[in-house]
Formats: C-alpha cells, structure tokens, sequence
C-alpha cells in the first residue's frame, strides 16, 4: 500500500522503454504502436481485457518475441531484437501464466536453478563438485537460502515442486526468477487461480521483493485490486492499444478504461 | 565487585552465570536459520545476554519495569527475558497470534515500557494501537526485513541494543560491575515473570510468578524425570504460555539442557528429527496429527508395506506397553517385537522424530486412549500431566511405570493435591503463584489465605491407583434430579475419541437422565459409508441414516459400558442420543472460535429436539437458520430421529454393521 503522491526515493531513472512498438501475427495486430516505460525500482502494471496484448508486450520486452517496428532501451542500450537467453543475462527474469518448474526436482534445485546463470567454473569443475566449484556452489546455496528464508517455503525446501499445491508452486517460480538477481522481473499473472489468502500473501512477497531486494517489477494481474494496491504505475492496454497510463487513481477515473472494462463498443 | 557473585543462584541471571562457569562449552541453545543450525554454548549466551542487558540498561530500562515480549521461539526472545531478569525487570511474554485488541489490553495492563517484537508481523500490530499505549517507551525488534523504512525514532533492533551494550562494557570499565551489581540485587522473592492466561470468559489475567516459585516447580520436574544437561528439547509452543516458559527456560537454566529453535513453525517435525530431543511436550492435536499423517501416507503404500505395518502395529498394541512397563512377556513376542522395532517402529519413530525422546508429555486436555496407547505401544514413553499457569505448571504427573490413559497422575514433588466436598481440586505447592496483577479481589477467590489454590476444575482420586482424574470444569458440572453428579466434558470427550464422532453436546443438569446430540465427523463416516455399500446425497442424509444410527448407537454403549465402570458416574449413563443434521459451527455461534461447544447456546437453538429427547418423540421436526461462508442466511428444515440406548452395560451390545 504505496503513500498516495509525492516522489518516491525508491524509485528512479527510466530501466527500460518501450518506443513505438507494433507487433502482429500475420494479419492479427497483437500490439499497436505502443510506448511505454519502467522506471528502475518501481512496481509497474500492464493491465487490459482478454486479449489486449498483455503478454505479447511481456513477450517483447524479454525477447521472445521481435516486434515489426518500434524500439527497445534496456539499461540505456537500443535494440530492437534480443534473444530470450540475452535477456536473462542481461538481467531480465520472468515467472509465466502457467508455472514452469522442473516438476521432479525439489524447491530448493529449482530455485538453484535460478542461479545457473550466475555460475561462472566450467564444466569440468561442477562435474568434479570439488575445490572452486564446490565454494561457488556453497556461495550460491546460501544465496538461495536467503531466497527461502524470504519467501518463508523452509518446510517445502526437499519436496519435489510436482508434488506441491499451486500456490506453493508459484512461490517457488518467484524464488527462481529472484534467484537470477534480475533488475527487472516480469511477473506475468502470479495471482492467477490463487484463492483471497494466497493472493494476499503473494502481494506481500511482491512488495517485499520489491522493497528488500529493490528489484523492479512488471506485472500483468486481473485482480483489479491488487493492481492498485501494488503498482506505482499502471498502463493500459485494449485491443493492443494504450489507452491509458499513469498512477492506479488516475487510472481508475479515466474514461477509456472505464468503457473498456465495462466492455461500450468501440 | 567481583565477576563471580557469591552465594546460591536464586535468580535466573544468577543461573546463567553459573552454568557459564560449571557447562561453559556445552550447547544452551540452538536455532536454524538458512538451513543451518547455529549454537551457542552456555559462555556465548551469557556474552550475548549480558550484551543485551547492558544494551537495555542504557536504555533506560530500571528495576520494575515491565518489558512486553511478542513473538515465536526464537532465541533473542528468550534472552531477551534472562536480560530484563538481570536488571530486575520483570519480562511478559504475549501469545505471537494475540489480535491487536487482546495484545494493546496487555501492554497497558501491566504498564510495560518496552516491547520487544519479533518481525514486522508483530511491529505493524504494535503501531496499530500505538495510541492507547501510554507507557511503552520504544520497541525493539529480531527481524530486520520489512522493516527499513519505518520511522526509527521510537524503534530499534536487537542487534543495535547489543552493539550498544558491547560498546559500553568496552569503552566503561565500570560498566560490568555496575552490571554485575545489578543481577547481584535480584533475589529469591522477585518477581520473575507475569504470564497472562488467555481466559475463556473476561479479560486475561497476569499471573505473578517470583523467581522460587519458577526454579523450585523446575528443580522439582527436573527431579521427578531425571533431566540433566545431557537432554535436550525443541522450543515451538507460545513463549506466553506457562509450559513452554517451564520447559524451554526454568527447565534448562536450572539443569543446562540444549533448547533448540526451529526455523519455522511448519518444519518442527523435521527439526525435532535433526536434534533428536529427548524429552518432548505436547498438546493431544499434535500426537493425533502424526497418526493421521501416518495413516494417509499408509494408504497409499505398497500392498506389501502395507500389511507388514498392519501386522507390527496389531502385535505392537498387543505387547508393545506391557514391553515399556517392564512387564513379564513370553520370549517370542519379545522377539517379533524386536524385529517390528527394526522394521517399522524403529523408522515411524524417526520419521515423528522422536526416536530418542526418553519423557514425553501431553497436557493441555484429555488426549484420546487409543492415540496415547500408540505412541506407548511403540516404545515412547509418553505420559499425562496436569498443570495450571497458577501452579508454575506441575500439579500432578504420572511416574514412570505407573500410566493409564483416563489419569493425570499422582501429585508432583512438594505438591499437595485434595478434593473439595463439592467435587473441586485444589493443590498447594511452592510453585504457588503470588497473585494476580493488580487483581487482589480475583486473587482471594482463587487463592485461600492458607496457601491452597481452587483450580477449577472437578475431579476425584481413583481408589485403585491413588491418580487424580479430571472430569470437567468445576461450574459446568451439575446433577441429575435423583443427585448423580453429572459432567458433560467428560462425557462428551469419552464420546469424541470414537473418529465417527466430531462433536457431542451433553445434556442431564437438572433432568431425569442424559442425552447427547452428536454430530458425524463427514470423513470418517463417508469412508465408513463407502466400504459399506450405505448410499447418500448429503450430509443431512447421512446423518439420518438408520445404519449410521446403528454405528453411532454402538460407540454410545461403549461410552456407557465405560461410565458403568467408574462408580462416581456410573449413574450419568446416556439414555437417549440424537443426530444433528447440520455440523456445529462458530459461524452460527453454536462453537467458540476455539471450537468448544455452547452448550446453552445450542439448548436454546435447537429447543424442539431437547424437548422431544426428554419427552419421548422419536421424531422430530425442525426449521434452522443457517449462516453461508459468505454470509447470507438461509433456513435448514431437517425431521431427526431419536434413538434410545440400553443403558446396562452388561446387555449384549448390537454389533456396529
């Protein structure tokens, strides 16, 4: 719950903007000359209706998708192609609509995973899981015990993901994606599906990830009020449009958003 | 003034003093963080504390000052009590899940000057009633995270009051012995601790306990069970309540055991499993959750697995106590029950992470015969225990070799135990508490000018065994017309350990005879249902099913059969029973949040059917107003049978189908 007005020390300069950017498939327009930006340690939405280009954007600023035109800044270098593994080495994470965990292996190998980018002996040497590798290794573990401690899962740490409700499920997705340390973290529904309690307790970890670790993060959520509650900004979208942008009481007044919510034909 | 005070240790500062010098490098306590266990020896922990004390004193925290302690078992926490005692401050712990409302009527009530929180969770309530607390003076807390960017100017974390108090003992040579003076100045009669019981009805009380009153009830459990430094516990129940404060503080300082703190409150099993504690406490839902845990993951096992673990368990009922009470059993038996120990007990136990607890404890309430007799079959010496906040815990316990599952024991060392005319326990013992805080009149209710202390509670010495045994609270016991003492608690408990049952309301004060409206426990029952070909639609269908009925009628004449077995109750045999149609609920007020049943209450709600219990119906209508999750209301219209129970025990009993 974020004081209304007045600048906030937590946030600072632009991270990431998006210029102009249009994306289709095939003759279906997905995104419409949209700009945007993320400002390093702020929270940010992207909200709209089924269909208005949410994910496509998410897609886009990690590069999974390339768009058809428009221009892409990243911690101040352009480009407007990037391959998702550059992303996520460049410092971009992302948990998914639906979770993506390796199902059979326990939470904590899961959220090590998170930190195969930061690992930086050869092969060899894990293979051998002795001497430099073998301080790395501990390095890192308690990097991700930190990880747990935060999201409080220290009694799931040896249980193998599949076997764990949804919403311990997405935690543990969170857990990787703050693993790889991302300055920017792209958070695409992580209260889907959840019930009122796990909602709450996730928009805790967002808010708290956001203020301990001061990582930026971009979010798609439904949950009208978990939106406002959380995000500094938010930008709209419909029909791969942006029709609105600005803080959640801006947002929440504004026409367009009004009738594209309460679905007025365009 | 010199490092080592002279003289007996009658203060807990004094203690931890001691024991820094005779257990020095032996653990005092534990704590997981990261995964990883970290310790400190009895010489860490008085640096630690001391540190903390000084910390404190530079504070501004003076001799009779109140200090509130919110939170889970952690070890700052802990030494957070020793820090305050040095200074001759008295600490009061606060239940961690206290709503803001109870915990702000507390603080002001025992007009404490610090609090110390352990995590945002605790310093958020804190602020939320920051107005009506009119001492409190600055806030202390464990946990850093969240917590950065709060306003400072009246808070603090621990780790800051130590630097604070390292820096002092460095930089002032005076400062040790000044603090020294300080712990030297508490004596046997100080107030060590004021515990509030979370009362059913009115306000919490504060419980006054002096520093004798602690250590010679501790000394005394210590002696009753052997406890010595070589033992070892889990810290995870309230640091406010009364037990965890004799167990995981009195206990240890007094013989220097290992306390150890779990990393969080859902990784306990596997914690206690790590230790590997020998001497463990807790209340009945506890022992009943590992068994159901057990049972599901059975379940699911191997055919073959599963009838090993079948056939252990039924040889392990069989011998498994007569083994642990050191009773004759034939060399064969002894054998299998050998191997049952290498192949299933010996790994269960692990699994509970209780393989090397040699005591363990369950208080609180009634625990189930058949729960308590498992974990006894298996080897672990669990045993039953009655206590009072106002007691400093120990009233009565049973001693090894003497255990039955309907006792609470015979009275502890120094303790004296009698029964009232009118059926009420009362106890005397040095662990008397002094008072109630700022409540004299409450206090003389309680507390004879002799020295004996009303517990509340009804009960009566067995004959056979010279145990206690507890029946119900003193003010819900009633009579029938013809006199019988009548005790609904007990009654309803006997009915509650059957798994069909989930909740029995009993009726008989001023009436001819008893009658108890039972509700079926849905899992069991539809499982029960399931193996036996009953169909249904609906709760409320098979709650009125006549062969539910049957097995319920079964469960009621055993209750019976064992009423008829004690001659106090004998005469309060069930007469009539009934079925509700729809489950108690705290929604619909007919339970407490803490899910004890309004028996008034629920008189009042369901009249039509006490009246045809006792007027002889055997049907009966009835229109209910249930509440929905969400609240909206709506009406239950329900006919429920009524059904009679032969109340001779000897009569041949029905066979449950």
């Amino acid at each position: 719950m974020r004081a209304p007005g007045g600048p906030d020390a937590r946030i600072g300069d632009v991270l990431l903007s998006v210029e102009n950017v249009s994306l289709s498939f095939g003759g279906v327009k997905a995104i419409s000359d949209v700009s945007l930006d993320i400002r390093k340690g702020e929270i940010r939405a992207i909200i709209g209706p089924n269909g208005a280009g949410k994910t496509s954007m998410l897609n886009v600023i990690n590069g999974f998708y390339t768009p058809q035109r428009g221009r892409i800044t990243f911690r101040g270098q352009t480009r407007s192609k990037m391959r998702p593994h550059e992303a996520a080495e460049g410092g971009i994470a992302r948990t998914f609509q639906n979770v993506a965990l390796f199902r059979g292996m326990s939470a904590l190998d899961n959220i090590m995973a998170g930190r195969t980018l930061k690992m930086h002996k050869n092969l060899f040497w894990q293979l051998l899981r002795w001497g430099p590798a073998m301080a790395e290794e501990v390095a890192h573990r308690r990097e991700v015990e930190e990880i747990i401690d935060f999201l409080k899962i220290q009694d799931i740490r040896r249980v193998p993901v599949g076997r764990l409700p949804y919403g311990l499920q997405k935690r543990v997705e969170l857990g990787r994606a703050l693993a790889m340390e991302p300055d920017l973290l792209l958070l695409d529904e992580p209260m889907a599906g959840m019930n009122l309690e796990e909602k709450e307790d996730m928009s805790r970890y967002i808010l708290d990830a956001n203020e301990h670790f001061g990582t930026t993060i971009a979010l798609i959520e439904h949950d009208m009020g978990v939106v406002m509650d959380l995000s500094d900004r938010v930008v709209v979208l419909d029909h791969g449009i942006k029709i609105a942008d600005g803080t959640p009481a801006e947002v929440k007044n504004d026409q367009a958003v009004i009738d594209a919510y309460l679905g007025v034909a365009h | 003034m010199a490092d080592n005070a002279a003289g007996v240790a009658d203060t807990f500062p004094k203690l931890l003093l001691r024991n820094a010098e005779r257990f020095r490098s032996l653990p005092a306590m534990r704590h997981k963080d990261l995964g990883i266990w970290f310790t400190w020896t009895w010489a860490q922990m008085r640096d630690e504390v001391r540190a903390f004390s000084v910390g404190l004193m530079e504070l501004g925290l003076r001799r009779g000052d109140k200090i509130a302690i919110i939170g889970k078992n952690k070890p700052r926490l802990y030494w957070a009590m020793c820090a305050a005692q040095a200074l001759g401050a008295v600490p009061v712990p606060i239940y961690a899940d206290s709503v803001a409302d109870e915990m702000a009527y507390v603080i002001e009530h025992s007009e404490a000057t610090f609090a110390i929180a352990e995590d945002q969770e605790q310093v958020d309530k804190l602020l939320s009633i920051a107005d009506r607390l009119t001492h409190i003076r600055m806030t202390l807390y464990d946990e850093l995270r969240g917590l950065r960017d709060y306003d400072h100017a009246h808070m603090m974390s621990i780790d800051d009051v130590q630097k604070i108090g390292r820096d002092k003992l460095a930089s002032d040579p005076g400062a040790l012995a000044q603090w020294q003076a300080e712990v030297d100045k508490g004596s046997a009669s100080d107030l060590a601790i004021i515990l509030y019981t979370s009362g059913t009805t009115g306000r919490p009380k504060g419980v006054m306990l002096s520093n004798a009153n602690v250590m010679i009830s501790a000394d005394n459990g210590n002696k009753f069970d052997n406890l010595t430094e070589k033992d070892s516990v889990i810290a995870y129940l309230p640091i406010a309540w009364v037990g965890d404060h004799i167990f995981s503080y009195a206990q240890s300082y007094m013989a220097g055991y290992c306390v150890s703190c779990p990393e969080a409150a859902e990784t306990v099993t596997e914690d206690r499993r790590e230790i590997g504690t020998t001497y463990a406490f807790a209340p009945p839902r506890i022992y009943e959750n590992l068994i159901t845990l057990t049972m599901v993951r059975m379940a699911d096992a191997s055919r073959l697995k599963k009838a090993m673990f079948d056939y252990f368990i039924e040889h392990a009922r069989k011998w498994g106590e007569k083994i642990l009470n050191k009773e004759p059993v034939p060399l064969g038996a002894r054998i299998i029950y050998g191997l049952g120990e290498f192949l299933v007990y010996g790994p269960l136990k692990n699994r509970f992470g209780i393989s090397k607890v040699r005591i363990g404890y369950t208080a609180g309430e009634a625990i189930g015969p058949e729960i308590f007799r498992f974990f006894r079959s298996l080897g672990i010496n669990l045993k039953q225990l009655y206590g009072q906040t106002e007691a400093s815990v120990y009233i009565t316990a049973q001693p090894d070799g003497e255990i039955y599952a309907d006792t609470v024991g015979k009275p502890n060392i120094d303790v004296e135990v009698k029964v009232s005319p009118d059926g009420e326990v009362l106890f005397r013992s040095p662990g008397v508490f002094q008072g109630y805080y700022k409540d004299p009149e409450k206090t003389a209710e309680v507390k004879t000018p002799d020295g004996w202390v009303h517990t509340g509670d009804a009960g009566f010495m067995d004959e056979k065994s010279g145990h206690l045994k507890i029946i119900d609270r003193a003010k819900d016991v009633g009579r029938l017309n013809d006199g019988t003492l009548f005790a609904p608690k007990y009654i309803e408990n006997k009915l509650k350990f059957f798994p069909n049952i989930r909740e029995a309301v009993a009726y008989g004060d001023k009436r001819d005879f008893v009658c108890v409206m039972l509700n079926i426990d849905l899992t069991a029952v539809s499982s029960w249902a399931e193996r036996n070909g009953v169909v249904y639609a609906s709760y409320q269908e098979l709650a009125s099913h006549p062969r539910v009925y049957d097995l319920l009628r079964g469960h009621v004449e055993e209750v019976n059969r064992s009423l008829a077995e004690e001659k106090v109750m004998a005469g309060a045999q069930i007469r009539r029973f009934l079925i509700l149609h729809k489950e108690l609920d705290a929604d619909d007020g007919e339970l407490t949040r803490t899910l004890k049943v309004r028996r008034g209450f629920i008189a009042d709600r369901y009249e039509p059917l006490i009246k045809g219990l006792y007027e002889g119906a055997s049907e009966v209508d009835i229109a209910t107003e249930v509440t929905f999750e969400d609240g909206r209301k709506g009406t239950l219209g329900a006919r429920v049978r009524i059904a009679d129970v032969m109340p001779m025990p000897a009569a041949p009993m029905e066979k449950a189908a």
